[in-house]
């Protein structure tokens, strides 16, 4: 009979996730208010007077001292409301919550491709018995783990958008397109309601970021989890399994992999979070309407509701991602579970 | 217990052996010749660096000299080509391959005092924690693991919008992230070095604690901070990048490859050589300076000596 | 009288170091194993018992290569057998007791899992068969509560209980031979007396023959029928169990035995082997190139 999956639930990090984002919160807030550069000096028309300048000051709350700001700020965000952006003139959660099913498909699609060519790529070079072909893919891999995500993004755009002009390189969907979901996640819905067409468009402008993200984490996956494999196929319990008369791939498959992938998820969820952080760069390589995007013209412009909304979004997402992790090792390692 | 492993942790831990017990120092600087990686990246970043010193001699053109009637023009061996412009120009009549050459100015600035500043705090620390423990190593500890939570392409930009552009901010924005990288490495050779016997030979003989730091403990991490700067530097480079690409580094008149591709990422179908001639570059001298630091790291790590 | 073919005859098997200088690590060994009998193979640390094993199951590390001679196992070559046989073989003719039940199990499979693997496998039991099957083994073992067991992982029982399930997993699809690597080193001595006798149980109840590699003597003694002794990757001495340990004939089996406490013998103990000895084999062994030291 299997534990109950509250079991895998790791209830003390979730109370030190909840304090950690109201530390980044707090960090943030001051940072931000702090800073040279004035938001409202870019909002304001030519010949505006001081009472208009004042007034404007007054309307964003930036009159009041950073302690007061802060209160008022957290009184507003837990019901949900991040005021309005300085730049985009629009409420900041609205601003998000359209972009940010947009991300979520490509993180979420990129990582699918990084599981499947990391790992895949460990497991057939662990079976392949030939020295040469693991040798190989080691030098492959370090130099493949030296590239970064937006080095591969601007080489796809070049070969594949311009070289051979197959893919495009900019947005989410082709405009002519007339698609009315009833929720921003376009691709996903586009596969729930068989709309194939859409979907085969939305992954075609997804396809080449998702693969620029998805590389750099593969590299990491493959190098961790081909040493891993390693390791354990020397193990007793692997050599027994051979001598049972089980052949090299089922012993890979039932015996080996879920004992490395321990240490492998841990790192890849760490390298999940940086691949997050690459979006910024990404989304805005192909113009790709996600809170990457976003997150780059709120700087930009110094948009400080905005830019607060995001860092708590981020904040958030990191940290789901962290517990998500440590919830796997429960399941991976029967040693671990709570419980 | 979630293990927060950097990536370079888990180039540098798998699958070749920790760094072994004992270390040799340099058999000389010829040394440095018996590895292939060293000679032909070290090679090619001394002509960079050259060509970033001696810019004003070696560029063709002024930079900066603007001619519209000579705009996005395409490299030499096309057929609309004019002579003198090798790689073409921009859509504001700048010779790129100038361009170039000057842009190899800021990369190198940025990358050289960046990792050197990162490195000096980093093993500073790196070493006093990882040698004193107690309270001091708690706390860099500590803040190692608070700072590692953030991803750093998201962490620069964010510091430098708060901070301002310009070169200094860039470097700023990379220390303050990056030291954490040598910090942790150092901390952990510290720790394998000062148990060592030779240290505790030193300490029965009466060195005082700060001399045998400096004199015993250093050297033999020494070589793993080499490693570690040379990766920075390729770090730096792609920072500093990524920065000058959302115009968030210097004033938009110095050349930086950044600048480059952002610019000829908006007129990628017009002229695809403003992008990627400054992309090709980019990219052989970060995988260069990774190169560099893994052979270094060959040379210096006795288990992997043939 | 003619004496039945054996179950496992190997026949001047040799092993050497791939690596140049090509030590030699077994010398053209010859030992045979009969049905339903329980062969001890006996010599201290590097004498080559467990490459022999390793050779008979075919999981020679790569550094090993085997250069002459024979395993046949009821008249199959093994050495000769592609890998897709010997996967065959393996499993259902030969099956191996490993030495440390701890390392020997998976630590994130179930033990319900890991037991039937072979029956799954080659016998392509499912579902109730396979579960009342597996309940079935582990009362063989005596283990109680079998039902409870199947469902914990490795972590969560004993040293002696996971040993008695590598046991059942070993004669589960009833192999014509087991290897048993030294079953009972990694225990207490105090589960050692219990495991020995429920091996020579399973093993006279499945017909089963067995190559028993020890280092101990006293071991020997309570399980086999007849045994082997090795020293340096040579044959010193073979027969009888009883009619050896009563009267030993080469030097090294008498220091051997002479080195074993025993209750019946006063004043024995430890004791250096004679000079003599030492000398005299190790003449005998440069004679063949072997020994420490030994150059080829």
């Amino acid at each position: 009979m299997r534990k109950l999956p509250l079991a895998f639930l790791p209830w003390r990090s979730l109370l030190l996730a909840l304090v950690t984002l109201f530390g980044v919160a707090v960090i943030s807030f001051v940072l931000l208010r702090v800073v040279p550069g004035d938001p409202i000096a870019m909002m304001i028309a030519p010949g505006a007077s001081q009472a208009d300048i004042a007034q404007l000051r007054a309307s964003y709350g930036l009159d009041r001292s950073i302690p007061v700001q802060f209160v008022i700020w957290l009184g507003h965000a837990l019901t949900g409301d991040f005021g309005t952006s300085i730049s985009m003139r629009q409420d900041v959660t609205h601003l998000i919550a359209e972009r940010l099913p947009a991300t979520i498909e490509l993180t979420l699609l990129a990582l699918l491709i990084a599981l499947v060519l990391g790992i895949g790529t460990a497991v057939l070079s662990t079976l392949s018995r030939r020295r040469l072909v693991g040798g190989t893919i080691d030098n492959a891999n370090g130099i493949l783990l030296a590239v970064p995500d937006f080095v591969w993004a601007l080489a796809f755009v070049v070969l594949f958008g311009v070289a051979l002009p197959i893919l495009p390189i900019s947005g989410r969907v082709d405009p002519r397109l007339s698609i009315d979901f009833a929720t921003p996640f376009t691709l996903f819905e586009s596969l729930l309601r068989l709309r194939l067409d859409i979907t085969f468009d939305v992954l075609s402008h997804m396809i080449m970021p998702a693969l620029a993200l998805a590389l750099p984490l593969a590299a990491v996956i493959l190098r961790v989890l081909k040493g891993a494999l390693e390791v354990e196929a020397r193990q007793d319990y692997a050599l027994l399994a051979r001598i049972r008369g089980k052949s090299r791939l089922r012993v890979t498959l039932e015996e080996t992999l879920r004992n490395a992938l321990i240490p492998t998820l841990a790192l890849t969820g760490v390298q999940f979070t940086f691949l997050f952080g690459g979006t910024v760069i990404v989304e805005r390589i192909f113009a790709y309407p996600g809170i990457g995007n976003l997150a780059i013209d709120a700087v930009i412009n110094r948009d400080l509701p905005l830019i607060q909304g995001l860092i708590l979004t981020f904040g958030l997402i990191f940290i789901l991602i962290n517990l998500a992790v440590e919830a796997s090792f429960g399941l991976l390692n029967p040693r671990l579970r709570h419980g | 217990m979630v293990e927060r492993a950097l990536p370079e942790a888990a180039v540098m831990a798998t699958p070749l052996a920790e760094p072994a017990i004992a270390r040799r120092r340099f058999a000389g600087l010829l040394a440095v010749f018996r590895e292939p990686r060293v000679v032909f990246a070290g090679g090619f970043l001394l002509v960079l660096l050259l060509a970033a010193i001696f810019a004003p001699l070696v560029a063709p053109h002024d930079p900066l000299e603007q001619d519209l009637m000579l705009n996005t023009l395409p490299p030499a061996w096309s057929a609309d080509a004019e002579p003198g412009y090798v790689l073409g120009t921009d859509s504001l009549g700048r010779d790129v391959l100038s361009r170039l050459i000057y842009g190899t100015r800021v990369a190198f600035t940025v990358a050289i005092v960046a990792a050197l500043a990162a490195g000096l705090i980093g093993t500073l620390l790196g070493l006093l924690s990882g040698y004193f423990g107690g309270w001091v190593d708690a706390v860099v500890s500590r803040l190692i693991d608070i700072w590692m939570a953030f991803p750093p392409v998201l962490l620069s930009i964010l510091l430098v919008a708060v901070i301002g552009t310009g070169v200094t901010s860039v470097i700023l924005a990379i220390v303050v992230i990056d030291w954490t990288r040598f910090c942790r490495v150092v901390r952990s050779e510290t720790l394998q070095q000062a148990k060592m016997e030779y240290v505790d030979a030193a300490v029965t003989l009466g060195t005082g604690r700060g001399k045998i730091l400096l004199k015993e403990v250093l050297p033999n991490v020494l070589p793993v901070v080499v490693v570690l700067l040379s990766l920075e530097m390729g770090i730096a480079v792609i920072v500093e990048a990524v920065l000058s690409f959302v115009g968030l580094s210097v004033s938009s008149d110095t050349p930086t490859w950044g600048g480059m591709i952002a610019e000829g990422r908006q007129i990628i179908y017009q002229a695809w050589w403003v992008l990627v001639f400054p992309l090709v570059l980019l990219t052989a001298t970060v995988l260069a300076f990774n190169q560099l630091g893994d052979g270094v790291r060959r040379l210096t790590d006795p288990v992997l000596r043939r | 009288m003619m004496v039945p073919a054996p179950l496992l005859a190997i026949d001047g098997l040799s092993a050497r170091l791939r690596a140049p200088p090509h030590r030699p690590l077994l010398r053209s060994v010859c030992l045979d194993v009969r049905e339903g009998e329980v062969h001890g193979l006996v010599g201290e640390s590097g004498a080559g018992k467990s490459t022999i094993g390793k050779a008979v199951l075919g999981i020679l590390p790569r550094a090993i290569e085997p250069c002459g001679g024979t395993i046949r196992l009821s008249g199959t070559d093994l050495l000769g057998l592609s890998p897709a046989r010997l996967d065959a073989v393996l499993g259902t003719e030969i099956a191996l007791i490993p030495q440390d039940p701890m390392t020997a199990l998976n630590p994130s499979r179930r033990i319900f899992d890991q037991l039937t693997d072979g029956l799954r496998l080659k016998r392509r039991l499912r579902g109730q068969a396979l579960r009342d099957k597996a309940v079935a083994l582990l009362q063989d073992v005596q283990i109680p509560d079998p039902e409870a067991v199947l469902r914990r992982y490795p972590h969560e029982i004993s040293g002696g209980m996971r040993q008695r399930i590598l046991i059942a997993a070993a004669f589960s699809l009833d192999p014509k031979l087991i290897i048993a690597d030294e079953p009972t080193t990694a225990l207490d001595v105090t589960v050692q007396k219990e495991v020995l006798r429920l091996i020579r149980k399973m093993q006279r109840s499945h017909g089963t023959g067995v190559v028993f590699v020890t280092h101990d003597l006293g071991v020997v003694a309570q399980v086999c029928d007849r045994l082997t002794v090795l020293y340096g990757g040579m044959v010193v001495e073979q027969g009888e169990t009883a009619a050896i340990l009563a009267a030993p004939s080469h030097p090294y089996t008498r220091a051997l035995l002479d080195a074993t406490p025993r209750h019946d013998r006063t004043g024995s103990g430890m004791r250096p082997i004679p000079p003599q000895v030492a000398a005299a084999l190790q003449a005998e062994l440069a004679r063949y190139g072997m020994g420490p030291g030994a150059h080829v």
